[in-house]
């Protein structure tokens, strides 16, 4: 075999290990989605009985849908608190310096790569010291807490690419750094800052692992569905999990087309999880 | 440029908010753990070693430590090895696919941990979608009980979960390669496999050190795959510490479990940004 036909057979093997490797991905997401249409149950080879009747069933459901508004609140006010102190969080790690700012960074960081478990359990440990009633507040808190570490990231990126002539020029014609900073710095910031925001909204929606220790009475979705799944399980589940599939997929593709476009290259994507694996 | 009372302001509010609710709870889980419970169940504010002590002797909680351990470093090796070639493939063979592929590794990353752990409940149960579809083509006549409610179940499943998080900084540590020692190395005569084994793979160690410890440390604190698919003989670390916070109701305990993952996932971290600066190519 000569050496092209060589490389041509390797290439294809390497080829044919990716695709393996995506459908190890996928396929799981795939058939999540195909048994929400089965009418035999979750389970079941081959699926028969195409039907409707898990999503209709769905959206029956008073209590899934009172989670879904639970969540949305706390996602909602998530973004608020991530978004608001993960802006000035980025600038100061761009432009202040002050003495622990490498333990500030890594600390902002750190619920990025923490297992749930210790941030939720932490932030217990001071709600019950505090006499704060575990309720949707507390979990808002918690993601709040936790997603900074993205606004952050998200943001420093969009500061290290920008040019700070404007904001000099701005400073030279006379605003002050108020104006300065409402006129010239957030307008640039936008696409990080609404991507961020995108991805901080995905994340808070979905995540559990805080959640689950800074519940009170009102339950989030996927806390919701959980408890549906201690009890035993039914398509309407799979049915659910279909419509969260769908929504995070056009919100992550939607962040990541910002990305490319504030970044013009899309292997920045992954500096969120480089910076946090390095502490940067 | 920025005066001092600009750097003030953008400062002190993350500061500020940063020791209320990070810095200050891990400073009580390091207090609690020190505290014990009376009989009456109530934290008793005295301080000893006694729950450190209880880690050390009682033998369920360092076997289940172990254990989870165990099963945190196969998720790491398994994500390791579907995601480097992949991660290769997209870095020097994708071509025009590359922006494609680069996305269906991002959207995975991204979406509900819950929904893809729930997924595999249903592909590996006894009625399952893996089971019937095994019967139906006559390869196996009873289902497979080893397949739900096994530690195996959480490796595969935690393996799904974090291989997109090793691909990341493996793909972007290839792409930091530059092209042209590849080149010359080919020029000078290396074969393709000593041109991987002694160019690209030393070079890429710092993206493979950033994906192993995500991979390690994101498993090794897992407890909602395991009470999903793992059974009695899949139970994590995590899991003890959920049930000291719950039913147990011996918080001190599980504060110093919580504090030893703690400080191994922080020890885990220092020892991994050494290994890259070692190895970063700069």
């Amino acid at each position: 075999m000569s050496e092209t036909a060589r490389a041509e057979t390797r290439t294809r093997g390497l080829l044919a290990y990716t695709i393996a490797v995506f459908a190890f991905l996928y396929l799981p997401i795939v058939v999540l989605v195909l048994y929400s249409f089965n009418g035999g149950g979750v389970g079941g080879f081959p699926p028969r009985d195409f039907t409707l009747k898990w999503y209709s069933m769905l959206f029956q459901d008073g209590a899934i849908w009172d989670s879904v508004a639970n969540s949305l609140l706390v996602a909602v006010f998530a973004v608020g608190i991530a978004l608001s102190l993960g802006i000035p969080a980025a600038l100061a790690l761009d432009r202040a310096s002050f003495p622990g700012k490498a333990l500030f960074r890594r600390l902002v960081l750190l619920p990025l790569i923490l297992p749930g478990i210790i941030t939720g359990l932490s932030l217990l440990m001071l709600f019950n010291s505090a006499s704060v009633k575990l309720s949707l507040l507390t979990i808002v808190l918690g993601h709040g807490t936790a997603l900074i570490s993205v606004a952050t990231t998200e943001v420093f990126a969009g500061l290290q690419k920008m040019d700070r002539a404007q904001e000099e020029a701005s400073l030279d014609l006379g605003a002050n750094y108020w104006q300065t900073f409402w006129r010239v710095t957030l307008p640039n910031l936008r696409l990080p800052i609404i991507g961020a925001a995108l991805l901080i909204f995905t994340l808070s929606m979905d995540e559990i692992a805080v959640s689950f220790f800074l519940i009170g009475r009102d339950n989030t979705l996927p806390l919701e569905i959980w408890g549906r799944l201690r009890r035993g399980i039914t398509p309407e589940i799979n049915a659910i999990s279909a419509i969260i599939f769908l929504f995070s997929l056009v919100a992550i593709v939607t962040w990541y087309q910002l990305r490319v476009k504030a970044e013009g290259s899309p292997e920045i994507a992954a500096e969120l999880i480089e910076a946090t694996a390095q502490g940067e | 440029m920025f005066s001092r009372a600009y750097r003030l302001a953008v400062t002190v509010p993350p500061l500020a908010w940063v020791t209320v609710f990070l810095f200050i709870p891990y400073l009580l889980m390091f207090c609690y753990s020190f505290w014990s419970v009376s009989a009456l169940q109530t934290i008793v504010h005295s301080w000893n070693l006694g729950n450190y002590r209880q880690l050390l002797t009682v033998d369920v909680y360092w076997q289940t430590l172990l254990r989870s351990m165990w099963i945190a470093a196969r998720v790491m090796l398994f994500s390791l090895l579907l995601g480097y070639p992949l991660a290769y493939f997209l870095s020097f063979h994708a071509g025009r696919w590359k922006d494609l592929g680069y996305q269906l590794v991002i959207i995975p990353l991204w979406v509900s941990y819950l929904v893809r752990a729930y997924a595999w409940k249903t592909i590996l149960g006894s009625d399952g979608v893996l089971n019937t579809l095994l019967q139906y083509v006559h390869l196996t006549r009873h289902p497979l009980e080893f397949l739900l409610y096994s530690p195996f179940a959480v490796v595969l499943t935690l393996t799904h979960i974090y291989t997109p998080f090793t691909i990341l900084p493996i793909y972007a540590s290839l792409e930091h390669i530059p092209r042209n020692l590849v080149e010359a190395s080919h020029d000078l005569g290396a074969s393709p496999w000593e041109t991987f084994w002694r160019v690209v793979l030393p070079l890429s160690i710092p993206g493979v050190v950033a994906g192993a410890t995500f991979a390690f440390v994101l498993s090794l604190g897992d407890f909602l795959a395991p009470l999903l698919l793992g059974g009695p003989s899949g139970i994590m670390i995590s899991n003890i510490v959920v049930s000291l916070f719950g039913a147990a109701y011996n918080w001190p305990l599980g504060a110093a479990i919580s504090l030893c993952m703690l400080v191994l996932v922080v020890g885990l971290l220092f020892v991994s940004e050494r290994l890259e600066k070692r190895w970063s190519f700069s």
